[in-house]
């Protein structure tokens, strides 16, 4: 038969794939959120993956010292960290929109370095436990493979978050008014529209996302400091070779490498730390702009 | 100082004073010092062209106007209000449309989205459906995808049309022939005698002086960033030796 023929068995190749398509899942949300951010503000947001970590220790925080549950670090996380990304935004990032996106680089590298320094400072290194809800414990057995509840809760919430970002980027009239001001932001100012407004409540909704994601990932891996600098080398490997300013190619591309590299895992597991760099070079070399990328 | 009321301003004629008065403005692109203390005035439902070469400061006194150039100083006063310290979204709020040179079709939008993007900034506005009968070339192409696959004429439509959408009375129009076929030229010029019988004021750049002869009451030559001359088109026959010498035609 032919997983014979591959010399693996069906569970193994089902449960590094459901393993991938779960990192994905983390690839595509914050690659989406890179990506309109770097559309609009032409700013590589190196900050994302402390905002991602400060949505996985916001969990926790608001668990360990409010009692509230992941329902309400669902909601509450998200809002709490996209505000402090609109801070953010209007006190420091504003400043450099007339220079050279080597500034926004260094500004953003440098306040994640500063927040995840404050809370390793105050917490430590180690993993802080954050247990999966009661709701979502348990799993179904499909015959071929078990599947957990908590990963396809996982999975279902990142294409729907990521498909209805798609949807209301690229169908919906605010939509339009975000592509027009990316392409053009000086003429959709003079048409009357308020596009500082519109910069800052993109990033606050990039990062927003960038915290969602941190929710959903605090119970699967472990909840620490660090968590988000390690994630967020790959995920700007996963923006370069989907393209850096398209939506779609974010989404996709980020789904696409998470199976990637579940499919390297079963395959030549050697090789599946590495397998989106070695992408990545390829890319490069042959369509410099991204998969996906317009070249302008 | 005679003070307009805002809400008189919007409405009726400012009794005598200009609609638009620029005085003393200066422009620049960075380093670069483009405009030297021009100006000139327009007043209500008057159609105005600036003339002049390449390079003279045409596009810039339009930018500068909407406010959409680095820096700018000195005064522009529309409808009794002096807009050269407002952001531009602002500028376009009371009333001013402005129609780019590159006309400003946004490729990543189609059709329908391009013509809808500009909000309302007053009352009265044409509907879509007036706009079509202005452009019916537009309608046509109302189902087609993206805005930058459409021919240079249907672009200038689109830019004219999606502004005419929002209410604003006064036009800024930068080249709106510039690289098109006569016969929409033609259709060009009528829309904009049209709109001047409706009322519009219009300030129109314009390397065609046939063209701009034909819609405008006067005309402002610019030179090196200051305007050196006006002409009102009754005299345009008879100045037409200064206006070729001007222009270097
Ligand atoms: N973005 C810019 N940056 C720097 N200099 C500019 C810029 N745009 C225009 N200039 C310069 O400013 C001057 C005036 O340009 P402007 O576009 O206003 O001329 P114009 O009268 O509209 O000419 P044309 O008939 O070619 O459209 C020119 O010397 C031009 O080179
Ligand atoms: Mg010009």
């Amino acid at each position: 038969m032919l997983f014979d023929l591959l010399g693996v068995t069906p569970q193994a190749l089902f449960s590094q794939l459901l393993l991938g398509l779960i990192n994905g899942s983390f690839y595509a949300m914050l690659s989406l959120g890179l990506a309109i951010i770097f559309g609009l503000l032409n700013i590589i947001n190196f900050t994302h993956g402390a905002q991602y970590m400060l949505g996985a220790f916001g969990s926790w925080m608001l668990l360990h010292y409010t009692g509230l549950n992941y329902w309400y670090a669902l909601f509450l996380v998200p809002i709490a960290v996209g505000f402090t990304g609109v801070i953010l935004e209007r006190l420091l990032i504003s400043r450099l929109y007339h220079l050279d996106h080597l500034y926004g680089l260094l500004l953003t590298f440098g306040l994640a370095l500063i927040i995840q320094g404050l809370l390793r400072n105050e917490y430590g290194i180690s993993g802080k436990p954050y247990a999966i809800p009661e709701q979502l414990r348990g799993g179904q057995n499909l015959g071929f493979m078990f599947l957990p509840n908590y990963r396809a809760w996982v999975i279902a919430v990142s294409i729907v978050v990521c498909f209805g970002t798609w949807y209301m980027i690229e169908r919906t009239r605010l939509g339009a008014y975000l592509r027009a001001a990316t392409e053009n932001p000086t003429l959709v100012n003079a048409f009357g529209i308020n596009v500082p407004l519109m910069i800052t409540a993109t990033y606050g909704f990039g990062v927003a996302l960038a915290a969602l994601a941190g929710v959903l990932a605090a119970p699967i891996y472990s909840v620490h400091p660090n968590m988000g600098a390690d994630l967020i080398i790959v995920v700007f490997a996963v923006v370069v070779i989907g393209g850096m300013g398209s939506i779609l190619g974010a989404i996709l591309t980020g789904f696409g490498l998470g199976l990637v590299e579940g499919l390297t895992r079963v395959f030549y597991p050697e090789a599946s730390a590495v397998v989106i760099f070695v992408i990545m070079a390829i890319v490069l070399l042959v369509k410099p702009a991204g998969l996906f990328g317009r070249t302008v | 100082m005679t003070e307009t009321l805002p809400a008189a301003a919007e409405t009726a004629p400012t009794g005598g004073a200009p609609l638009l008065q620029v005085r003393d403005l200066e422009a620049w692109y960075g380093e670069s010092h483009v405009l030297h203390k021009l100006s000139f005035d327009v007043g209500q439902g008057e159609v105005v062209t600036l003339l002049g070469r390449n390079g003279a400061g045409k596009s810039t006194t339009l930018k500068a106007i909407m406010g959409i150039i680095g820096k700018r100083r000195g005064s522009v006063v529309y409808a009794g209000r002096e807009t050269i310290a407002m952001p531009s979204r602002q500028i376009a709020r009371l009333g001013i449309g402005y129609v780019p040179e590159e006309r400003g079709i946004f490729a990543t939008l189609n059709v329908e989205e391009n013509l809808m993007l500009p909000p309302r900034v007053q009352p009265g506005g044409l509907t879509v459906e007036q706009v079509f009968e202005l452009f019916p070339n537009l309608r046509e192409r109302l189902g087609s995808s993206a805005g930058s696959k459409l021919s240079g004429g249907e672009q200038q439509m689109l830019s004219i049309g999606r502004i005419l959408r929002t209410g604003a009375k006064t036009l800024l129009l930068d080249e709106p022939t510039e690289g098109l076929a006569p016969v929409i030229v033609q259709q060009i010029g009528a829309t904009i005698e049209r709109l001047k019988r409706d009322g519009f004021t219009i300030v129109l750049v314009e390397q065609n002086f046939r063209f701009a002869s034909r819609v405008a009451d006067r005309h402002f030559i610019v030179e090196q960033g200051r305007v050196v001359d006006m002409i009102p088109n009754a005299e345009m026959d008879a100045s037409i030796d200064k206006i070729h010498a001007y222009l270097g035609v």
